[in-house]
């Protein structure tokens, strides 16, 4: 069984709808004992970090993802949350991964929206993908390039569009809305 | 690179694709949900889906269709048509669209944008803006085109990317149907003024129309209808054509 959070973050339902296309089954939770006992648990989200990193707080969650020791996959602003420090809403998070989430400078469009590509790719999420795929993003803040970096986009600065430490899996784009590329990245994950 | 996006638009009568043509491997061209299928494996970057009924007996079959549509697209999609409330919009997310668009509703109550946008986030929020000339100025005007209101179309992109939109989807209804090309006059002047992501709509015709658009304008997308719909431009022949032109499109 795989768990996807249930918390006060958009675009769950999409994440379910495509595991369940690819075959799996999974349960939109937010109940202890079924994230512990999951197979694999993923953390989707569209959101406002400052609200979203509360909301997990008061029901504990966070400590809770932190402790989990089976792959776990955080989504857009689920990486965000994974990583050190938010600047939307100057918001502290779960610190999984060491780095900082920024908000792009206004030199281009912001929010990223749309297709883009992604290079020096690293590890199993990514076998069979190529850096002449296009995944798509949506966001405003960007996570910085540090050592948990396994994929590298490019816009307005390069950012970490994938990243992974230990048991921990992220992309910044959302694989659920990546057509036949997005389906390869998350199948990879949910064969772990 | 960040990609141009081609975004084929259903317009929906009760659940239903409006003239519906027959292609091949097609079982039922009326099914938006085949029809979106098709476009989606054709390369179709996003899709929009506009409830051209948009009653309220019709909210239901909307929704229902929205599931379906989430349960089997992968690929983003944005609804419109009718919503005039944050309770519409919940209702639809929920349901598993990406993004709302919303229209007439928005210039007689610019604050939904920023309910909107607060509520789910400006990456949800598409405002529609058609415009025409007017006098020898570009304008906006509701009700599918029929009444000009005093609204330049440019403050009109500007204030509503300050409300929270994160998108605006520009249509020339003065090109719309034409099968000319889209306006480059005024969607490269709305793309020079806001600092969101611009989709030009209006007037597509020929596989040219998409490679001036992109070649002249700094908007992000381009949207079309009836020329994907029967078949006169094939969206993957359309996205090599425009990759052979210099153009950035995911293949």
């Amino acid at each position: 069984m795989i768990a996807i959070i249930k918390y006060n973050a958009g675009n769950i339902r999409s994440v379910q709808n495509a595991i369940t296309r690819l075959g799996y089954e999974s349960v939109i939770t937010d109940d202890r004992e079924e994230m512990l006992n999951a197979e694999k648990v993923i953390l989707p989200g569209v959101g406002e970090a400052g609200s979203a990193m509360k909301y997990l707080r008061e029901k504990e969650l966070d400590k809770l993802i932190v402790s989990l020791t089976q792959p776990v996959l955080g989504i857009c602003l689920g990486l965000q949350l994974m990583c050190r420090y938010s600047e939307e809403g100057d918001t502290q998070c779960m610190k999984i991964f060491d780095t900082d989430v920024r908000l792009f400078p206004r030199v281009d469009k912001v929010p990223h929206m749309g297709w883009n590509n992604f290079f020096s790719l690293k590890g199993e999420l990514f076998k069979g993908v190529s850096a002449r795929d296009n995944v798509y993003y949506v966001h405003s803040y960007y996570p910085e390039i540090s050592s948990c970096t396994t994929a590298v986009c490019d816009y307005i600065l390069p950012f970490s569009a994938g990243m992974k430490k230990d048991n921990f899996y992220a992309t910044q784009f959302h694989p659920e809305k990546s057509a036949l590329v997005g389906e390869q990245i998350l199948k990879n994950f949910l064969e772990l | 690179m960040l990609k141009r996006r081609i975004i084929p638009c259903l317009d929906i009568r009760n659940g239903r694709t409006v003239k519906g043509v027959n292609f091949v491997g097609l079982k039922d061209a009326g099914d938006p949900v085949e029809l979106a299928k098709l476009y989606a494996s054709r390369g179709a970057d996003e899709l929009v889906f506009l409830d051209i009924t948009a009653t309220i007996e019709n909210r239901h079959t909307l929704i229902s269709l929205v599931e379906r549509i989430a349960a089997e697209i992968n690929i983003p999609f944005t609804v419109g048509g009718g919503i005039n409330s944050l309770e519409d919009v919940g209702h639809l997310l929920k349901a598993g669209a990406d993004k709302i668009t919303i229209n007439s509703a928005a210039v007689r109550r610019p604050e939904l944008i920023t309910e909107i946008a607060g509520e789910f986030g400006s990456q949800c929020v598409v405002v529609a803006i058609d415009t025409d000339v007017i006098n020898n100025d570009w304008v906006v005007v509701v009700d599918g085109g029929r009444t000009p209101v005093k609204l330049r179309t440019i403050d009109w992109a500007i204030k509503v990317e300050k409300l929270g939109a994160g998108e605006i989807l520009l249509t020339s209804m003065k090109h719309d149907g034409t099968k000319k090309g889209f306006s480059l006059e005024i969607t490269a002047e709305v793309s020079r003024h806001v600092n969101i992501p611009v989709i030009a709509s209006g007037g597509a015709g020929k596989k040219e129309h998409f490679r001036d658009v992109f070649f002249n304008t700094s908007c992000s997308a381009a949207l079309a209808a009836s020329i994907f719909h029967f078949g006169e431009v094939d969206i993957k022949e359309l996205k090599e054509y425009l990759f052979n032109e210099q153009t950035a499109v995911r293949l």
